[in-house]
């Protein structure tokens, strides 16, 4: 189970609770969105609170941050997921220090694919952090296994052709596409994201990935317990639905 | 000779390329196979040509600006009328050819974004002429401001997605086309505006609007037995200048000058001059030239003329200014202004706002000049959509 939360939304502080809480609700891997003013893949829920986080004017170096305060409570693996600008403005070599030295695993970059600033992902990949790439239902047999083989940390598999947001329907392909993805993955999980919401979808997932990447619903919870100030605990038990352990 | 730019996998130097999402991937790959094929093909050549002359108005005049020209004192001002065209822009030469491009790979559903609704109108023009679906993003900000453009849009059977989200304006539009197109893409044709975007757009947008150049470069040989010393034109992602430029690339005796929106003054952080004053970035695909904050965080653009209020620019330009091929400059809404109702009155020529940028940079350029210098200015559209915006201004 990997949930994705922005960082900052609604509070930084507050996200650093809603990653423990996350983490002791059993996500095994914790994405952190780092807020960017033209998110162009990602749908209206996170547009929301990427832009209520960039009003707090949460910034890059503020999330690595966070990863750094955070990693003397816990060692669930944290993933950044981040636009290319806020890393070429950051610089990118200093950027993967940097996350090493905070304690970060790697990184997603939905505007970053293989074969652009190809330094970068080089100088990423000799200093073991993971730059996360992903496969699509658009992306031909051919190249997904060149990324596969490319890839480090997990391969983001793309539900489907689109932008980040809860559905309730997901393609009825879906499961046949995993399995493809899976035979030619070898030994790098394969996790799924774009989409998933449910419980129900979760548990039909689960046999055909390594997990399952949840963003949207994640952050609708955030925004729905904003009101009661326990958003913490709400989106801690919302994890755990998910991962079907009712409590 | 031919200039090879860009490179084969879309740079221009270190700007350009494909920043984007994995799912666009594959679909960009097949447009650019696609265009390759048409470029190679007679009968799309033919098609785009028929199409540009029979239906959009082409050639465009190149007209010597008498009156201006004298008021200036010096230097023989000419303008390439892409005014007259059909829609009232230079944007009508990009929206035919990608048009039946789309048409030739068999899609039937369009998706555009639109500033100053120049482009959203010759979209949804050449949508009306090919039976095809017409889907035009546009910022609410610029509804308003170009209302007569929305109402054509929708006349020609267009749907305007109204775009509320960032600074509802072109960049949040092109960020919602974009996120239909990912959507949509099996359907879908993206049919972007300007020579920004991923590759193959900015070369592509390039090939189709380098008419405006090749037709001014062996008119004004016609006319003047020689070449001008200067381009001048507009640029808000730098399509209308790009495509005078490209054709006088090798021509090095001829300066290109771009001219930007200084909206409300340099100083004040509220412009669009992204060559000018911005910084190296990345948005909406392609490393370029951007208006940023120091976290990478993309400005809020500003001037008057809404086909200019765009924080990025076209990777080409950002190669042309870094290599000192082109300069670039910038001038205030006021100067704008000032330069759209000149214009008006000595040769009796209403310009759009936006190429009004280009006029004003005239008297500073006449500085430069000798007598018989010749200037020619890319008058990329006419001003009929600007005049309800400027009636409500007192002046
Ligand atoms: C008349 C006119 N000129 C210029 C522009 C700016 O675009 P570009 O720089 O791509 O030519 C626009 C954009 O809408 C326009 O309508």
């Amino acid at each position: 189970m990997i949930p994705f939360v922005t960082a900052g939304y609604p509070g930084l502080a507050a996200t650093e609770k809603i990653v423990l809480g996350l983490e002791a609700a059993g996500a095994d891997v914790i994405e952190l969105g780092v807020p960017f003013s033209d998110p162009i893949a990602d749908g209206p829920v996170i547009q929301m609170s990427s832009f209520e986080a960039l009003k707090k004017g949460v910034t890059l170096k503020d999330v690595l941050g966070m990863v750094r305060r955070l990693r003397r409570r816990t060692q669930v693996p944290l993933v950044a997921m981040t636009y290319f600008n806020p890393v070429l403005q950051y610089g990118p070599r200093r950027f993967v220090g940097d996350a090493l030295t905070a304690g970060l695993d790697g990184v997603i970059i939905p505007d970053l694919p293989p074969q652009e600033e190809k330094d970068f992902q080089a100088e990423a990949r000799r200093k073991g952090f993971a730059v996360v790439l992903f496969i699509s239902p658009t992306t031909p047999p051919a190249r997904a296994r060149a990324i596969a083989k490319r890839a480090k940390g997990f391969i983001y598999f793309v539900s489907l052709a689109g932008v980040t947001g809860a559905r309730r329907k997901l393609p009825a392909d879906l499961k046949a596409r995993l399995t493809a993805t899976k035979r030619i993955a070898g030994r790098t999980p394969v996790c799924v994201g774009f989409g998933v919401s449910s419980p129900k979808q979760v548990r039909e997932l689960g046999p055909y990935c390594d997990g399952v990447i949840v963003g949207s619903a994640v952050v609708n919870k955030i925004r729905e317990g904003l009101r009661s100030k326990d958003y913490v605990a709400k989106v801690a038990a919302f994890i755990r639905n998910l991962k079907g352990e009712h409590v | 000779m031919k200039t090879f730019l860009p490179d084969k996998s879309g740079h221009y130097g270190v700007f350009g390329g494909q920043y984007m999402p994995e799912t666009l991937m594959t679909p960009l790959r097949d447009l650019e196979a696609a265009y390759r094929k048409m470029r190679r093909d007679a009968s799309f050549k033919r098609e785009v040509e028929y199409y540009l002359r029979s239906y959009a108005g082409r050639p465009t005049p190149l007209y010597f600006c008498r009156q201006l020209s004298s008021i200036l004192g010096r230097g023989k001002i000419y303008l390439k009328r892409e005014d007259l065209l059909h829609t009232g822009s230079h944007k009508i030469n990009n929206a035919l050819a990608q048009g039946i491009l789309a048409r030739r790979m068999g899609k039937k559903r369009i998706v555009a974004e639109t500033g100053a609704g120049q482009h959203g109108v010759a979209t949804a023009t050449v949508c009306a002429l090919f039976g095809l679906e017409c889907h035009v993003y546009m910022g609410t900000e610029d509804m308003e401001r170009q209302a007569l453009n929305v109402y054509r849009m929708k006349l020609l059977g267009a749907r305007v997605v109204p775009v509320t989200s960032g600074s509802k304006t072109l960049k949040d539009a092109m960020s919602e086309a974009i996120r239909d197109w990912v959507t949509n893409v099996k359907t879908t044709y993206y049919l972007l505006g300007s020579v920004g975007g991923p590759h193959p757009y900015p070369e592509m947008v390039r090939d189709f609007q380098t008419v405006i150049g090749k037709e001014a470069r062996q008119q004004v040989l016609k006319i003047e037995g020689r070449l001008p010393k200067y381009l001048v034109a507009c640029v808000g992602g730098g399509s209308n200048s790009i495509g005078l430029f490209h054709p006088f690339f090798n021509d090095r005796s001829v300066r290109f000058l771009g001219v930007e929106a200084a909206g409300f003054g340099l100083k004040t952080g509220r412009h669009s001059a992204t060559l000018v004053a911005g910084r190296v970035g990345v948005l909406h695909g392609a490393k370029s030239f951007l208006l940023q904050d120091k976290e990478g965080q993309v400005k809020i653009a500003h001037s008057v003329a809404a086909g200019l209020d765009y924080p990025g620019v076209g990777p080409e330009h950002a190669y042309y200014r870094q290599t000192g091929r082109a300069q670039y400059a910038a001038v205030t809404d006021r100067e704008a202004v000032e330069a759209f109702g000149l214009l008006s009155r000595t040769e009796g020529i209403i310009p759009a706002l936006e190429s009004s940028h280009a006029l004003a940079y005239l008297p500073k350029l006449a500085r430069h000049l000798k007598k018989n210098d010749i200037v020619i200015v890319c008058l990329s559209g006419r001003g009929d959509k600007d005049a309800n915006t400027l009636s409500h201004e007192s002046h």
